[in-house]
């Protein structure tokens, strides 16, 4: 973008504020602030949900404004009968190997993609590109899964499907072809070996794109919960998000376990679920300005540049 | 950027080499491609001969050689009355997901393009891009605390005005615009992003030529911010249209799930096929509907970048 002359930035905030455009420039603020909390207004029901006595949730609805708080919710989630830890630990097992292990395979088939010297790099581009048109769907991939081992254990949340897409391989490509090639020569010339030129030069070049397609990859591992509905029976390999999906089931079970102790009140049904929803959203949370920073300048490297 | 797979670089001209020698002599370069290309090889390469499941009798001890059948698993199918329920729902529910999901993105970076109190902006953003990153089972948590019938926010309004609960999960009707404010409510923040950086990219002595001859903000908008957004809508359009053919699985089974009175109208191809290979536990009839899905799905995606390719040869990834 060209640097705006002196004198236009004055002009343009005129613009802004002469006569009728103010009711327009109301009007713009207002929307986008109402959009956006709507987008948040959703997440503040569940936690305040989440911290609901379950009479209150039973007699009032869900509501912004309990009458009456509780935290037994999350006393059911963290007691020693609950799934969710366990769930918890391998969801998070699943999420740091399958995102190094993407990340580390994407950046190695991207770096060579872009390499001049490889002679074969169209070639292997088409043979990756096919596969994005092409896919024979569930059926295959499930009996293939099954095949290679990766069923009822870590490996099914971890190998099939996630670790690897051609998509984020072309993003690393791309961003590589951007850096000059006189980088590679001189490296050469200077005696550094392929290895040192790969690792200790590009690597570290590459942050911004890596750091874009791990958080693609964690993003998918931590929300996904298809694997585990095909390939998971076990309910010990149950991701975090499987768990939730069927905690219908979990709420049963806890509540048979609870019974003996307290009688007189019912199993936190809906609170309990909505507790799970904000220990499973917490990273996100938690990370979500780094998130966020890497997300929207990933997104603009991979934008069509048009 | 894609130019250099047609025509041979001047960096490299194109004379025979030794395949051997090449190996060789590049071999670092090729061991770290070689997990991309086994992985690939493995769940995309060699699922293409279980396809022949389609037109066979399948039977677990002889895998993909079991008896040939020939067509009937597609004539089983398209004789049902879901061959055409789920192409519908898929075609439909994705058409409506692709227009008004671009139509509320570009007016969504319009919109946050006019706003120049820099924090604002910056909140407003990081609110409306965070549905973003939440599964879909935890949204489907949300949905039932709103819509849910026994004590769903929108039913406790509707009694507290003494008025008749609504029982959503019972009636098909309402939800194609219930899956359509669900999609946009999740992916506009996202998608308006690369909107919005076509937009920052847009020159501004444009905007300020069009002032000075007396250019409203309506006008800036409609005759110069549009129009050179239109190539970035264009690609980006006919890119999810390539895909119309496949339904959101993760959205639709997480917020529809068993639910069979939704089905009629909530039922995707993808959720089909999954079912049936659950339920009836026969592969042949599911892949059979899962090639009919592969096939248009291909043609589609295929023509789709082509015509990019053909139209805007800076768009195109490859």
């Amino acid at each position: 973008m060209s640097a705006n002359p002196a004198g236009a930035r004055p002009a343009r905030n005129k613009i802004q504020t002469s006569g009728g455009d103010k009711l327009a420039q109301f009007l713009i603020y207002f929307f986008v602030v109402l959009f956006a909390l709507l987008c948040l207004v959703p997440f503040l029901l569940v936690i305040i949900v989440s911290f609901t006595e379950e009479k209150s949730i039973t007699i009032n609805g869900y509501s912004f404004l309990p009458a009456e708080w509780s935290i037994s919710a999350y006393k059911m989630l963290f007691s020693s009968k609950s799934s969710v830890p366990k769930a918890y630990q391998v969801t998070t097992i699943a999420t740091v190997v399958g995102t190094l292990a993407a990340t580390l395979i994407s950046f190695g088939a991207g770096y060579t993609l872009a390499n001049k010297q490889c002679r074969y790099r169209n070639g292997l581009s088409l043979y990756f590109y096919i596969t994005m048109v092409f896919s024979a769907g569930l059926v295959p991939w499930y009996m293939i899964s099954k095949m290679i081992g990766c069923f009822d254990n870590i490996w099914a949340l971890i190998v099939p499907s996630l670790m690897f897409s051609p998509f984020n391989m072309f993003l690393v490509r791309n961003f590589v072809r951007e850096i000059p090639d006189a980088l590679n020569e001189s490296a050469r010339i200077d005696g550094a070996g392929e290895v040192r030129i790969a690792f200790t030069i590009y690597l570290p070049l590459c942050t911004p794109v890596l750091a874009t397609i791990a958080l693609f990859y964690a993003i998918g591992y931590w929300n996904n919960y298809f694997n585990s509905v095909m390939l998971i029976n076990d309910q010990n390999y149950y991701s975090l998000q499987m768990l939730l999906f069927k905690i219908q089931s979990e709420i049963t079970a806890l509540s048979k376990v609870s019974t003996g102790a307290q009688v007189t009140s019912a199993p936190p049904k809906e609170s309990f679920k909505m507790a799970t929803s904000v220990v499973t959203m917490g990273p996100i949370i938690l990370l979500y300005p780094f998130l966020q920073k890497y997300f929207i300048k990933g997104m603009v490297i991979g934008a069509v540049k048009g | 950027m894609r130019g250099s797979m047609r025509k041979p670089t001047a960096a490299a001209p194109r004379k025979h080499v030794n395949p051997f020698k090449e190996l060789w002599r590049n071999k670092f370069l090729y061991i770290l491609v070689l997990p991309a290309m086994i992985y690939t090889f493995v769940f995309s390469y060699m699922s293409l001969p279980y396809m022949a499941i389609a037109f066979e009798k399948f039977n677990y001890k002889t895998g993909i050689f079991s008896p040939f059948v020939g067509l009937k698993n597609f004539e089983y199918f398209f004789k049902s009355s879901w061959a055409w329920t789920i192409t519908r729902n898929t075609l439909v529910i994705n058409v409506l997901f692709l227009a008004v999901g671009t139509v509320c993105a570009v007016a969504l970076a319009i919109v946050l393009n006019e706003v120049h109190a820099k924090r604002l902006l910056k909140t407003s953003q990081s609110f409306m891009l965070f549905p973003y990153f939440i599964s879909w089972v935890i949204v489907s948590y949300m949905l039932q605390g709103i819509l849910g019938t026994d004590n769903g926010l929108i039913n406790n309004i509707i009694t507290g005005m003494g008025g008749e609960k609504i029982n959503f999960y019972a009636d098909p009707n309402y939800w194609y615009p219930i899956l359509l404010i669900l999609n946009i409510w999740k992916t506009t923040g996202y998608n308006a992003i690369v909107y919005l950086a076509a937009i920052t990219g847009i020159d501004e002595g444009l905007y300020e030529a069009a002032y000075i001859d007396g250019a409203t903000r309506w006008k800036r908008i409609r005759y110069i911010t549009l129009p050179l957004l239109m190539p970035t809508i264009c690609i980006l359009t006919l890119m999810s249209v390539g895909r119309i053919f496949y339904g959101d699985f993760g959205m639709m089974y997480a917020i529809i799930r068993d639910n069979s009175s939704l089905m009629p109208i909530a039922e995707v191809i993808d959720t089909y096929v999954y079912r049936t290979f659950k339920n009836t536990g026969d592969p042949s009839l599911s892949m059979a509907v899962g090639l009919y899905q592969s096939v248009v799905g291909f043609i589609l995606v295929f023509t789709s970048n082509w015509i990019v390719r053909r139209h805007f040869p800076d768009g195109a990834l490859f």
